[in-house]
């Protein structure tokens, strides 16, 4: 991969994403290799939205490697509170550290801060847009269960404002998955990711039923319905609760079915799905640590070849 | 249109801009940023007949030549339209306007939560795709609906 940032899903090619995946891969089976690999560097998060995972994650991605973190906090005891503009925020800390991880509850927002800083930027989630590391380390358990080669993927749940939604579908374009897509009609993909879609030629098909395809399925990818992103409560009362699963409605699905979901869970998955050899959430969600590792590894090789080739001019 | 049909005098230098969809008008106006404070003479036709367009708009506006940005905004509003520059009462130039790869801080993004609506040093950026413009930060598509979202 030589790429300077990861801001989209849309940036990356197979090569990319399989290049990374290797990567992944070959962390996972000798940390020890990778350990200190990058001592001295130091890496910031930025979180202007509250995260679990994706900052844990990172942070221990992160030390595993031998780098240092620092972590801006929340946004309430911030400057970001005193009406900083996240370009300023971005710039000040650039100076502190040699990667940053952002995640923001603005569309766009890791665009803007990759153009105003020279150290790599990862996207960590900007607004309802994109999530690719999350993409990442959703392919890599997709591929460590499946491959990644003739799938078929079913989406399901808020596909409008979910944005691992927007950044995996994008990605399964590169690897001619099918995919099916099943939400509610007011939470059907956005218009933007099914024009990328439709541009791509990728096979698509939409859906308000799973038991339309559940029998056809190698993975299903179930989201939540993000109350916070209903600007009517009422709305959100109305659709959560269809589209939640257990054990019985996988009665009719193939027995390696693969069950995701990029976590938090609420109700979307009942706990009798855990039981199931279905169940790859928990999986899925460790993957985030060698994943993680194996980008930022790529991340910081690639901008220390940069300022090499500088040098050398 | 013959001549005793004519709805507006001949300019002697400036640019007409013709063929302009039925009712735009105005949109061209403020992409040119034209409010009429200039000083200059300015016409406007609106929902005059056309063989081409049916209905269309026409533009006259005196001592003033239009910048490739200004043809590449109009070009988004009106794809049909064509510049003609007038000197001494005579078209010394007719382009058709074409449409540009991108526009650069004349949009504003519909998406309120689009970075670009938060009060953020930056110009808006649009790549202009098949059949509308894309925002560069958040990719929200707008199609029909370019003119409501003119910022200049």
């Amino acid at each position: 991969m030589r790429q300077d940032h990861l801001i989209t899903a849309t940036q990356l090619s197979r090569d990319d994403i399989e290049a990374v995946l290797d990567r992944a891969r070959e962390v996972a089976d000798d940390p020890a290799a990778y350990a200190d690999r990058h001592a001295g560097r130091v890496l910031a998060l930025c979180f202007f939205e509250p995260s679990t995972r994706t900052r844990m994650s990172f942070d221990s991605a992160a030390k595993r490697l031998g780098i240092d973190t620092i972590d801006m906090g929340d946004v309430g005891s911030s400057s970001v509170s005193k009406g900083e503009s996240l370009s300023d925020t971005v710039r000040v800390i650039e100076g502190y550290a040699d990667a940053l991880v952002l995640r923001h509850p603005s569309e766009g927002a890791a665009t803007l801060a990759a153009e105003h800083v020279s150290v790599p930027v990862v996207n960590a989630g900007d607004g309802a847009g994109q999530h690719p590391s999350q993409t990442l380390l959703d392919l890599h358990t997709i591929r460590e269960n499946h491959g990644l080669d003739d799938l078929t993927v079913g989406i399901m749940g808020d596909l409008k404002y979910g944005r691992t939604v927007h950044s995996l579908a994008a990605a399964l374009t590169e690897f001619d998955a099918n995919q099916h897509f099943i939400s509610p009609e007011s939470l059907r993909l956005p218009r933007s990711v099914r024009f990328d879609l439709h541009e791509t030629g990728a096979q698509v098909r939409e859906h308000t039923d799973l038991e339309d395809v559940i029998d056809e399925l190698d993975v299903l990818y179930v989201t939540r319905i993000q109350k916070e992103r209903f600007p009517d409560e009422n709305e959100y009362h109305r659709v959560a609760g269809e589209y939640q699963i257990d054990a019985e409605t996988l009665d009719d699905a193939a027995d390696d079915l693969t069950v995701m979901h990029p976590l938090p869970r609420v109700d979307e998955i009942a706990p009798d799905v855990d039981e199931t050899d279905h169940a790859t959430y928990f999986e899925q969600a460790h993957n985030g640590v060698p994943v993680r590792m194996a980008l930022l590894d790529t991340l910081l090789e690639n901008a220390e070849a940069a300022e090499g080739m500088e040098v050398d001019r | 249109m013959s001549e005793h049909e004519l709805r507006v005098s001949k300019i002697r230098d400036g640019t007409v801009i013709d063929h302009v969809e039925g009712g735009q008008a105005l949109n061209v106006l403020a992409i040119l940023g034209i409010d009429g404070s200039e000083g200059f003479g300015v016409s406007v036709g609106m929902n005059v007949p056309s063989d081409r367009l049916g209905r269309k708009d026409i533009v006259k506006v005196e001592e003033r030549e239009l910048s490739q940005s200004e043809v590449d905004v109009l070009s988004l509003i009106a794809p049909e339209a064509t510049i003609n520059i007038v000197r001494d009462f005579e078209v010394v130039e007719k382009n058709r306007v074409t449409r540009p790869d991108s526009v650069t801080g004349v949009l504003s993004c519909p998406n309120r939560n689009c970075i670009t609506n938060a009060d953020e040093p930056v110009d808006t950026r649009f790549d202009v795709v098949a059949d509308g413009v894309r925002c560069d930060y958040c990719s929200t598509i707008l199609r029909a609906d370019i003119a409501d979202h003119i910022d200049v």
